[in-house]
């Protein structure tokens, strides 16, 4: 709960002067979107923080996002696949993609940075290649299997919770139970915190860390066939550009720290949701620009860690 | 005697969690080797890096030559005619003989180096510690020894008039100590004063004008040349009879728990190494620094894979592959690096103590906390671990306790065979006892302990029996009838059996 503090109290001050400033914030519609889009990015930054713990990095999550969103409708369009295979098959590329990150890094001994560095070119060139440089989706067809992106179980008759945010709920609690009352939890944040010390404990480090990059490369490739169901459109030249480092920020903002051995799931739910609600202020409040965007996202950010580095400094000279 | 060179009064230097240095004198007078003994812990080191400028005191007065200063940092010791040698060298060995004696202040202008000058000076230096080698030769091509005197040719060349050596022999062979003593004698002679730190009473009697003893971070005594010898110096360092420090009974040796056969570690791959050990023995392994203990019980562990050889724990066993693999078959490593390797310095006391045993005690992949407050009650109790509560995070505990955790992490999985690299190293001398009595006491349990020490008095005082290494071979066992520093010392240097007995 101390950890989460700084982040619960960011939000419900941007929230509240979003609320104050923009014109049309609290509306069901606005929230609902405000919902859907922390549930999509919310999947990525849940599994980034997972390999951020133990003290690594995975810059590949955008091109994962790319390779997922516009390879499933390729699949099912164009070779005719169904989505239940499709689906499939995404899956097992994705771990397989997370077994290699975590094999060359474990025992090449090779560094995170560089290697998920590779692969981010790697799978958006492949895609590209792959999609011939074509935007991919649905079209008008398979309704029923895009719901999954798009529906949302109505509350009011302009608000419903959509269901991908649905799906990050279950997905941060499964996460939640994961890190924080298994022994594999336990061993993460251990080894993020010192490998070695961990290794001469009995712990498998290697496997663990193989496991964080297969977990995160899997929750980026749902995160992605849910980004696609969602808006039936991927360019394979921009599709999920930048998003892993939506990912990165929305963990830091959460309280994980990139030299490993720190972090909470509620944490990096609710950095991605700051990271929503700051989007979602620039485009309501009139006299903020769209483009000034980044600019924002970086200071919000930077102030963050800032505040809570001094935080900690603190804290360790009055012990 | 005139007027002391050097002279600190009162000096404390506090470190989260210990006070390293409370209230310390001390006087160093011109021409003089001035020996500084005492227990690791003691605050020896940590004076020496306040006097060298490398850390600054929290309280207390420098007087140099009479005149206050005040030091903020290596250059301003530097000046006032004070240099620190390490134990571990600072000298970079891609870089010639010259290079490393003016680096970091290398004469010229505009970047542009006077070699001419840095030659000169440089064979003056090297002159004066009886070195016969160019200042072009590179570093590497040197012996350990060599480039111990070029660090203090180095010294010499800032005009240190106070040389400090930080265990100068810990690394060095009899020869080369020998001529490290006659370069110190010499040195005196030209007015340098030279405070010499070591472990080895031997050589403290050998070559001090003086020695100051430190215990727990105070003054505990000084004695003058014809006063010293080797029961005194012991006695003001450990504040007692040594007899009384190291608490052994006699051990029951039961059945052999531990047997090594042909052990290869990687850093010594052509030597096969061969020993047993005993339930309810303690053996200790003694050794120069660099002798290849640590790699050995490394390799024994499985922490870095050994190239070949088994090690048989009660029956069962084979080529050590992994710590887990080890841990399984009752085997524990308390390693020497406390908070590189032992310890997870952010995470809490509880979480410290329960790490190796989470698997045996958990409910499938799920944490059985009721289990883990349990065993961290026993252990806390057990090992009189002192902390403020359990959740306290391993980093602000003191050294003592912090290897009680450790401790407490492998005694949680109880173990057959207690492997300890350095087990009291930087923890003060009351948790010392401490540890030596749960020594004892696994021992008298039936445990087989096998334990690396670089301190004499420990290996003396604690063992059953010893092994001493040197360069990655065992060359020789003592049996505790047969110890004595003298016979340790001719096994660890390399000399045989026979003569060190």
């Amino acid at each position: 709960m101390k950890k989460i503090k700084g982040i619960l109290i960011t939000l419900i001050v941007i929230y509240v002067a979003t609320a104050i400033l923009g014109e049309n914030f609290l509306g069901g519609y606005n929230q609902g979107k405000l919902l859907e889009r922390t549930g999509l990015y919310g999947l990525l930054g849940i599994g980034v923080a997972f390999v951020i713990i133990t003290g690594g990095i995975d810059l590949s999550i955008g091109s994962v996002v790319c390779l997922v969103g516009c390879g499933v409708p390729w699949l099912v369009m164009r070779q005719g696949w169904s989505p239940g295979s499709a689906v499939a098959i995404a899956m097992v590329v994705a771990l397989g993609v997370g077994l290699w990150h975590g094999l060359l890094i474990t025992k090449l001994k090779l560094q995170p940075f560089v290697v998920t560095l590779c692969s981010l070119l790697i799978y958006r060139g492949a895609t590209r290649g792959l999609a011939e440089d074509q935007s991919q989706g649905f079209g008008g067809e398979h309704e029923a299997f895009r719901q999954w992106g798009t529906e949302a179980i109505e509350v009011t008759d302009k608000f419903g919770i959509p269901y991908p945010f649905l799906i990050l709920i279950v997905v941060a609690m499964i996460a939640w139970v994961f890190l924080n009352k298994t022994i594999w939890g336990r061993y993460l944040f251990a080894l993020g915190n010192n490998e070695e010390a961990a290794r001469l404990s009995g712990i498998n480090t290697d496997r663990m860390v193989i496991l964080s990059y297969v977990i995160c490369s899997m929750l980026a490739a749902l995160g992605g066939l849910l980004f696609i169901l969602n808006g039936n459109s991927a360019q394979p030249s921009d599709f999920g550009n930048f998003y892993e480092l939506y990912a990165i920020a929305a963990a830091v903002l959460g309280g994980c720290s990139l030299r490993g051995g720190e972090g909470t799931i509620v944490g990096v739910v609710i950095g991605t949701a700051v990271m929503q609600l700051l989007k979602n202020m620039i485009n309501l409040v009139d006299w903020l620009k769209s483009h000034m965007e980044f600019l924002i996202v970086g200071i919000v950010l930077l102030v963050a860690v800032i505040a809570d580095e001094m935080i900690k400094q603190r804290v360790r000279k009055l012990k | 005697m005139g007027e002391p060179f050097l002279e600190v009064q009162k000096i404390t230097k506090r470190f989260p969690g210990v006070v390293a240095l409370s209230g310390v004198d001390l006087q160093v007078y011109p021409s003089e080797v001035l020996a500084l003994i005492g227990e690791n812990g003691a605050g020896k080191s940590t004076l020496m890096k306040i006097l060298a400028g490398v850390q600054p005191a929290d309280e207390g007065r420098f007087l140099v030559e009479g005149k206050a200063v005040r030091f903020s940092g290596v250059q301003d010791a530097q000046k006032s005619g004070i240099a620190l040698i390490h134990q571990e060298l600072n000298l970079a060995e891609n870089l010639t003989v010259a290079a490393n004696i003016f680096l970091g202040r290398e004469p010229g202008k505009f970047g542009w180096i006077d070699q001419g000058l840095i030659q000169r000076e440089s064979k003056r230096v090297l002159e004066m510690v009886g070195l016969e080698v160019s200042p072009e030769t590179l570093l590497s091509e040197l012996t350990l020894g060599k480039q111990q005197l070029v660090e203090i040719a180095k010294a010499l060349s800032t005009d240190a008039k106070v040389i400090i050596m930080d265990e100068p022999t810990s690394s060095l062979s009899l020869r080369e100590s020998e001529r490290l003593f006659e370069v110190i004698l010499d040195l005196r002679e030209k007015g340098v004063s030279v405070i010499y730190i070591s472990h080895r009473l031997g050589e403290v009697k050998e070559l001090a004008d003086r020695v100051v003893v430190f215990r727990d971070g105070e003054n505990a005594g000084m004695l003058e040349q014809n006063e010293v010898d080797h029961d005194a110096m012991v006695h003001m360092m450990v504040g007692r009879d040594v007899s009384q420090f190291y608490q052994r009974t006699e051990h029951d040796l039961g059945e052999v728990v531990l047997s090594v056969r042909g052990l290869r570690s990687v850093e010594h791959r052509e030597n096969e190494l061969d020993f047993e050990v005993r339930a309810g023995e303690v053996v200790g392994v003694a050794g120069l620094v660099g002798a290849g203990r640590s790699e050995m019980l490394a390799a024994l562990f499985g922490a870095r894979p050994a190239l070949g050889g088994d090690v048989i724990v009660a029956g069962k066993g084979g080529l050590p592959r992994s710590p887990r693999e080890s841990l399984g078959r009752g085997l524990a490593l308390v390693p020497e690096d406390r908070k590189g390797q032992g310890l997870i310095l952010d995470m809490a006391v509880k979480e410290n103590m329960s790490l190796a045993s989470l698997r045996r005690d958990s409910k499938g992949p799920f944490l059985n906390t009721n289990k883990e407050e349990e065993l961290v009650a026993d252990m806390t109790s057990a090992l009189s671990v002192k902390t403020p509560g359990s959740w306290q995070l391993a980093r602000f505990l003191s050294g003592g306790n912090q290897q009680k955790i450790v401790l407490a992490k492998w005694l949680a999985l109880k173990p057959k065979v207690l492997l300890l690299d350095e087990p009291t190293r930087g923890i003060d001398i009351g948790a010392k006892e401490e540890i030596y009595l749960l020594m004892e006491k696994f021992a008298r349990e039936g445990m087989a302990v096998l334990f690396v020490s670089s301190e004499m008095e420990e290996i003396m005082g604690m063992a059953d029996r010893t092994l001493v290494m040197h360069e990655g071979r065992i060359t020789g066992e003592l049996t505790r009838e047969n110890f004595s520093e003298e016979a340790i010392m001719e096994l660890a240097t390399g000399g045989n059996i026979n003569k060190a007995k």
